[in-house]
């Protein structure tokens, strides 16, 4: 896709994909995996909008194309947010 | 000319804590030891004549004119370069003297232009004063003799004079430049009569190295040296203390006005943050407060393809809130949001984000810091728990080694630069970590011990790699570690840069900084005592610049550099108020006080206060609006004091971005490029129109006072206020002092701050508490924030924006001197003399590879898009990086910039986009687009 044409529409997903492998990048240093799971969920959870949140989730449930590992395991275990009128 | 409200003493106050009495005329008095004569006397209301003396600068002792008397002392010793002595006695005034002072005033007088009634210092020129403190009556050489009557005007500074005619060569100019500026543009040439004030060697003050600081218009006793604002439209009669409105360093300045005219700022000599000292924009770049192009009616329009139509407040108002009310019916509570601005007060930042929150019923609420400084909010609370940086600006002057990362204080923090370069020439030594030959590196009397010219993008290879070198040379400061960190976390830490793969040797190839320097460097740092840190932009926007600022905190720990005067992790901040803006609230996931929306204790506190149920989940960045806008579930914006259009980068994502919202509203001074998309636009204030507070890089809450009424008949604050009532949030401010009585009630490290305070203090230092009620000068000092300071680990992550065949070059951004930010403000002074356009800077041998010349125009391609800018040819970048500045609209520096962004904050990784450099006729696609948009947008603006 060009440039431009990237730049007109909204990307979904894809972008947050991007977000989350970045997050899990930083976490993957953690020595054990557990830390690095619960410090990607956690970062998510604190500064990710309930809107990014839900579309996250969908995405994994669609196959979570592109999340790393950890990425995927945390976004695994995030909670679902309520909807908002 | 000095400030028509300050009291010069004539030397430099003295800090020793012994006090050392004499008499002067027959008073005792009792002052620090080193105090000179001349300021004892001038404490003690004493008046010794002076010309060359004023306590800005070190004593001289040119002049002759301050000769005193002293018991037991042979001659006519000068008083402002005798120190005091325990049990001296002083005369000051007698006959004797008295003849002498006037002997020398004859000689002044007599080369010296008559013209006191047409002179713009008369009435506060210090030669005529001093003509009549020491009784002159005749000048018994005549006026007919050599002269310097007819020396030539350099009038070639857009802002001050330099008339040689009145000069009377007392080298206060040259001083002011040398001793408080650190550019050394100013000499004496020539010997005896023939002296003169010379600009580098003999040129015009424009063409000179003169960075037009204005220290030596201050300093000139005469009018020599004049703002030719001060000639144009006579003196001032009232000053009022303020404070810029342009960089992080936060100046105090005395706004002289007549009436409600600004005459000139003069920087204030008490400011605690720049001790009276100034640049080029906070002195002299205020003709935008003031230009034509501020709109100061309120404007609406159904689309942006309509005219704008000029409305009372009230219909705008009404519009705007009625427009937000149909979105949010129409696509959901959270499908509006709003920015606030880092060049509005603390109390406006504060007000956008409660109007969000408590009006618009969620946190979609977000600030300019996003594109800089977010990830030093977020670095520095995980490290050592507070989002700002730990010292004063003083706090240099004790530093014995400087390290600056990604920082470039002399064009984006001048006058802290200054201060560090005075630091610099008194001994201490100086790390540059840029990829760019920045002019600290080597500058007079300055010369940086490494430049480590990191490749960008590589800023965590590096700091590990330094942290490698004092973790396996064992230069880690164990007592400070053991007693005041976490110690689990260090030990994780500790193992992960020790490992090989982080050694310079390892990570050379990464940084492209030859091992040794790197090991050198942290030698220095870790061993040479004091070590400060100080960073800027080149080390927040990049993907990883959350891990860089923790890095760079892990790194000030262990070797013990953080707690005291002297040392320190210190972030300078872009804007006047990003430091405010971020305290007041302003990301979307924390109240004031950088407290987690989450966090039910305090939600309950603003709930309580604000009469309203509040969100207990983040909303939603800057970035993450674009994004959402694009998918069509964020349809209304308002936007305070910010230039998203012109900021954000790619800019072709950001405007399609826009175009797909129902109504933006922007509140600014000017029709800046996101007005351009707006559908309300709400006349803003200058900070000379409205009372106020900004917060510094040093944590320092300045108050900002209104002196002239505002143009469009509200202040920022008010307009806020008045869309919160339409929308049915009642806001009932009838001052700013209130709005911050309601932020220190809520806000516990700005719990003592208030109004009355400020007044009596200056200003304040948050934290300021009961523990602190003056405030909290140097952060962490007994205990880290958090309790003990956190180590955390920093893997090196190459950026995902790689250089390829396609792209083979590295676009990094930056500031320049004359101009900020966005321009918005400076591209509407007389500073477009110096920048006029923004540049491309290319190494020699990638000029030469592409073909390219100096001056050519040159296509900038990157994957996000391409713009066309003028090629200047320099080694201060290294081969294979090219850099521009973004403060024109035009050049579209950010069309080529890509949204990769840091992984915590989603800051934008503006310093890294890789690029290819072409020779090129014509100005881009986008370029022409944006011509014809900007014309159109602007025929759309009501004229007359």
């Amino acid at each position: 896709m060009s440039a431009e044409g990237r730049a007109s529409e909204g990307r979904g997903a894809e972008r947050l994909v991007q977000m989350a492998n970045d997050i899990s990048h930083f976490f993957a240093a953690e020595p054990q995996r557990a830390d690095a799971i619960a410090g990607i969920a956690s970062h998510i959870q604190r500064y990710w909008d309930p809107r990014m949140r839900r579309q996250i989730l969908a995405h994994l449930e669609a196959g979570g194309e592109g999340l790393d590992e950890l990425a995927r395991a945390a976004v695994g275990g995030l909670p679902k947010p309520a909807a908002r009128p | 000319m000095q400030s028509i409200a300050e009291n010069d003493l004539g030397t430099p106050a003295r800090t020793s804590v012994t006090q050392v009495t004499l008499q002067i005329d027959g008073c005792d008095i009792s002052v620090p030891a080193g105090t000179s004569v001349m300021r004892a006397a001038a404490l003690a209301d004493l008046k010794i004549p002076k010309l060359c003396a004023t306590d800005q600068l070190e004593a001289f002792g040119s002049c002759r004119l301050c000769l005193v008397q002293i018991e037991g002392v042979k001659g006519f010793p000068a008083s402002c370069t005798t120190p005091v002595a325990q049990g001296m006695k002083v005369t000051t005034q007698n006959d004797a003297l008295a003849k002498l002072r006037r002997g020398v005033m004859e000689l002044y007088i007599s080369d010296h232009p008559l013209d006191c009634l047409t002179c713009p210092a008369n009435g506060h020129c210090e030669l005529q004063d001093m003509a009549g403190a020491v009784g002159l009556r005749e000048v018994r050489y005549g006026y007919e003799g050599a002269n310097h009557l007819d020396a030539p005007k350099d009038e070639s500074n857009p802002y001050f004079t330099f008339d040689a005619s009145k000069c009377i060569v007392c080298s206060r100019c040259v001083r002011a430049c040398d001793e408080q500026q650190g550019t050394l543009a100013l000499t004496i040439a020539g010997r005896g009569f023939d002296s003169v004030v010379a600009a580098s060697q003999g040129e015009s003050f424009m063409d000179s190295e003169c960075v037009s600081c204005g220290a030596c218009v201050q300093a000139c006793p005469t009018a020599t040296l004049s703002e030719k604002s001060l000639i144009d439209q006579g003196q001032a009669e009232h000053s009022v203390v303020t404070t810029c409105a342009y960089c992080g360093v936060g100046c105090s300045f005395r706004a002289e006005m007549r009436g409600e005219q600004l005459i000139r700022m003069v920087p204030n000599k008490d400011g605690h943050a720049n001790h009276g000292h100034s640049c080029v924009k906070g002195r002299f770049a205020i003709g935008y407060a003031t230009h034509p192009d501020r709109i100061t009616k309120p404007m609406i329009r159904a689309t942006i393809a309509e005219p704008w139509r000029e409305v009372s407040w009230e219909e705008a108002i009404a519009y705007a809130a009625s427009q937000l009310r149909r979105i949010q019916a129409k696509y959901g509570r959270d499908s509006i949001g709003g920015i606030t601005s880092s060049r509005c007060s603390n109390e406006e930042t504060y007000l956008v984000q409660k109007l969000v929150r408590a009006g618009f019923g969620n946190n979609n609420v977000d600030t300019c810091a996003r594109v800089c400084h977010s990830p030093t909010g977020y670095g520095l609370k995980q490290t050592l728990g507070e989002s700002a940086g730990t010292q004063t600006f003083d706090s240099v002057m004790a530093a014995d080694v400087i390290m600056v990362i990604g920082a470039n204080p002399t064009d984006a923090h001048p006058v802290f630069a200054s201060q560090m370069k005075r630091r610099l020439r008194e001994g201490a030594q100086l790390i540059v970590a840029d990829p760019r030959r920045i002019d600290l590196v080597r500058t007079p009397h300055i010369e940086a011990a490494h430049h480590l010219q990191l490749r960008p993008g590589t800023n965590v290879a590096l700091i590990n790699s330094l942290a490698h070198v004092v973790v396996s040379e064992e230069l880690v400061k164990q007592d400070y570690v053991r007693e005041r960190c976490d110690l689990e976390s260090f030990e994780k830490w500790r193992r992960f840069v020790a490992l090989e793969g982080n050694s310079p040797e390892a990570m050379e190839s990464v940084t492209g900084v030859p091992a040794a320097t790197v090991r050198s460097a942290a030698r220095l740092y870790a061993t040479a005592g004091n070590g400060a840190i100080y960073y800027g932009l080149g080390v927040t926007e990049h993907s990883q610049g959350s891990t860089m600022v923790m890095g760079i905190a892990n790194l000030a720990m262990a070797t013990g550099n953080v707690g005291r005067v002297g040392v320190g992790v210190n972030p300078l901040r872009g804007q006047n108020n990003v430091q405010g803006s971020c305290d007041m609230g302003s990301f979307p996931h924390e109240f004031p006080g950088y407290r987690h929306v989450s966090d039910d204790a305090t939600r309950a506190r603003f709930e309580e206060q604000w009469q309203v149920k509040l969100l207990a989940e983040p909303g939603l960045r800057i970035p993450n609006m674009f994004e959402a806008a694009l998918d069509g579930e964020f349809k209304g914006l308002y936007i305070q004091g910010e230039d998203i259009a012109q900021s954000d980068p790619n800019t072709q994502h950001v405007t399609a971005a826009l175009t797909a919202m129902e109504c933006i509203i922007v509140q600014d001074l000017f029709l800046n490029e996101s007005a351009k998309f707006a559908h309300v636009f709400l006349p803003g204030s200058s900070f000379l129109e409205k009372d106020g507070t900004f917060t510094n890089a040093e944590r320092r809450i300045s108050p900002v006072r209104k002196v002239m009424r505002s143009k469009s008949g509200y202040a920022d604050w008010e307009i806020t206020q008045l869309l919160a009532n339409a929308l049915g949030l009642k806001m009932n401010y009838s001052h700013p002092r209130e709005i911050m009585d309601e932020i220190a009630a809520l806000t516990p490290t700005f719990q003592g701050v208030s109004y009355e305070k400020l007044d009596q203090l200056g200003s304040i230092q948050w934290p300021c508490n009961e523990q602190n009620p003056d405030g909290t000068p140097t952060m962490h000092v007994d205990t880290f924030v958090r309790g003990k300071g956190k180590f955390l680990v920093t893997e090196y992550v190459p950026t995902s924006e790689k250089v390829n065949t396609r792209y083979p070059l590295i676009l990094t951004t930056g500031r320049i001197l004359s101009q900020y930010n966005v321009g918005a403000q400076t591209r509407r002074t007389e500073n477009v003399m110096w920048h006029d356009e923004d540049q491309l800077e290319i190494h020699p041998h990638d000029a030469e590879e592409r073909g390219v010349k100096e001056g050519d125009w040159v296509g900038v391609q990157s994957r996000a898009g391409e713009t066309v800018l003028r090629a200047q040819v320099t080694a201060r970048v290294q081969p294979g990086v090219v850099y521009t500045t973004f403060h024109f609209p035009e050049s579209g520096a950010n069309v080529i910039t890509t949204e990769n962004s840091d992984w915590a904050t989603n800051c934008p990784e503006y310093k890294v986009t890789a690029v290819q450099v072409t020779r090129v006729t014509q100005p881009s696609a986008w370029q022409q687009r944006y011509q014809e948009f900007d014309k159109k947008q602007q025929s759309l603006v009501p004229t007359g």
